[in-house]
């Protein structure tokens, strides 16, 4: 098993490729911001904010979405059935290959 | 003539917030807190009390309404005053180098230093991406149900699928001409018993439900006369609307601090690290609310820049005295007088 997986962010038409580990409990969402993609995450990942809205274009399974995360992506003009929070998406083996584009967010 | 007048004003009534006044009170510095939410304590006692917080030193874990009943502890001997429930609007400065802090409600504050510390920001409306959307902001397009009397016997079409939405439905129907909502999704999130609701009562013909649909553009002369509906994402239909609410939920914005003539940063304001000031002399900003080379987002950061904020604030007080560090083991905590 690896401890660092490959996750993808497109942009304009580019899929960049990030590294990310396995074993830090890290989310999607902090794999952006580290790697200074622009994404707010105002609420530090409380799913509250939706300024880390990213829509899934390619992946394996994901974890199943939780009340507050649905709820908050129900609320959002622009969802897609693909949208997802990046802050309740944590960055495990199963992620390995995901690709997000990142959304505009109000 | 103004409401208030204090040494520190302090824009915000978290966690940050709270531990200014005790850095302020130790350094004999009177402090005024506001704070737009009705009570003390900021995220920690709107989103998240019951959540336990593991990173504050010395609490293994606490709660976050325990933190904050912790601060308001610490920070009685200090006496800070309040103006709770009030967004502070406007900030102007005098000739004299002082400030006056103005609340949406009027409420005045007189003050040598103001230290923001708004955490998130204040939640304002999430707008929908429609092209001239605010140019009809105030001649039909409004985000909040402030009287629904405005809608009696009106055009109305809501958009939405959380609970605002599904209640305003259920509440305007009886009101309004024709109410018209329209959800992008194929079923709702908001309590079961108000999707049933909504669901019977567009069984009924009591409200228009478009499901699958956004609404993606909004027309009229001055005033709204119709909005054009996406169904499915491939056909427009137009409904004729004397109002369209958008409910698509609330969004952390700067709000009016945007027009203070701040130096901002992606919705923060750009601080110097060394105190924690603004570009505008006299104006500090600490916790989630700024922005720095290696900012972090922790209370316990938070309360570091609170610390270093104090000392630069006294000199601003009490310019030419000579600033002495206090350590709180030596003579505790000496309180100041009402």
């Amino acid at each position: 098993m690896t401890d660092t997986i490959t996750i993808y962010v497109e942009l304009k038409g580019e899929r960049i490729p990030l590294e990310a580990p396995t074993d830090m409990g890290l989310t999607v969402m902090e794999v952006l911001k580290a790697n200074e993609f622009d994404v707010q995450a105002l609420c530090g990942g409380m799913a509250i904010c939706a300024t880390c809205h990213v829509e899934v274009l390619e992946s394996g399974e994901l974890p199943e979405m939780s009340d507050d995360e649905a709820y908050m992506l129900e609320s959002l003009p622009h969802a897609t059935e693909s949208s997802r929070l990046s802050c309740q998406l944590r960055v495990k083996p199963e992620l390995d290959g995901l690709v997000v584009r990142i959304m505009p967010e109000a | 003539m103004s409401d208030i007048t204090t040494d520190v004003c302090i824009v915000g009534a978290g966690p940050v917030g709270l531990f200014a006044v005790f850095e302020a009170g130790l350094l004999k510095m009177r402090c005024h807190v506001v704070d737009a939410l009705p009570a003390v304590g900021g995220q920690l006692s709107e989103i998240y009390p019951k959540k336990p917080i593991y990173d504050i030193p010395g609490y293994p874990e606490i709660l976050a309404a325990d933190l904050v009943k912790n601060l308001e502890q610490q920070i009685a001997p200090f006496h800070p005053t309040f103006t709770l429930g009030e967004r502070v609007e406007y900030l102007d400065k005098l000739d004299d180098g002082s400030f006056i802090v103005t609340t949406v409600e009027g409420t005045q504050i007189a003050c040598k230093v103001v230290v923001i510390a708004g955490g998130l920001g204040s939640f304002e409306p999430r707008k929908p991406a429609i092209e001239n959307l605010e140019k009809f902001e105030g001649h039909g397009v409004t985000y909040m149900v402030r009287d629904p009397e405005l809608f009696r016997d009106k055009r109305v079409v809501l958009a939405g699928g959380g609970d605002s939405a599904l209640d305003w439905a259920i509440y305007l129907a009886g009101l309004c001409k024709e109410l018209t909502l329209v959800h992008r999704g194929t079923a709702f999130r908001g309590a079961p018993e108000s999707a049933a609701k909504v669901t019977s009562m567009a069984e009924e013909g009591q409200i228009k439900l478009i499901l699958k649909s956004n609404v993606t553009e909004v027309h009229g002369e001055e005033d709204l006369q119709a909005v054009t509906v996406l169904v499915d994402n491939a056909t427009p239909y137009e409904i004729e609307a004397d109002y369209f609410i958008p409910l698509f939920g609330l969004v952390p914005k700067l709000g009016p601090l945007e027009n203070w003539g701040l130096d901002l940063d992606k919705n923060a304001i750009v601080v110097d690290t060394e105190d924690y000031s603004t570009n505008i002399p006299g104006v500090y900003a600490i916790g989630d609310i700024n922005t720095y080379p290696g900012k972090l987002k922790l209370i316990l950061c938070g309360f570091h820049e609170a610390a270093l904020m104090a000392q630069s604030a006294y000199n601003i007080l009490n310019p030419g005295k000579k600033f002495v560090l206090k350590y709180t083991t030596v003579n505790g905590i000496q309180e100041l007088q009402v």
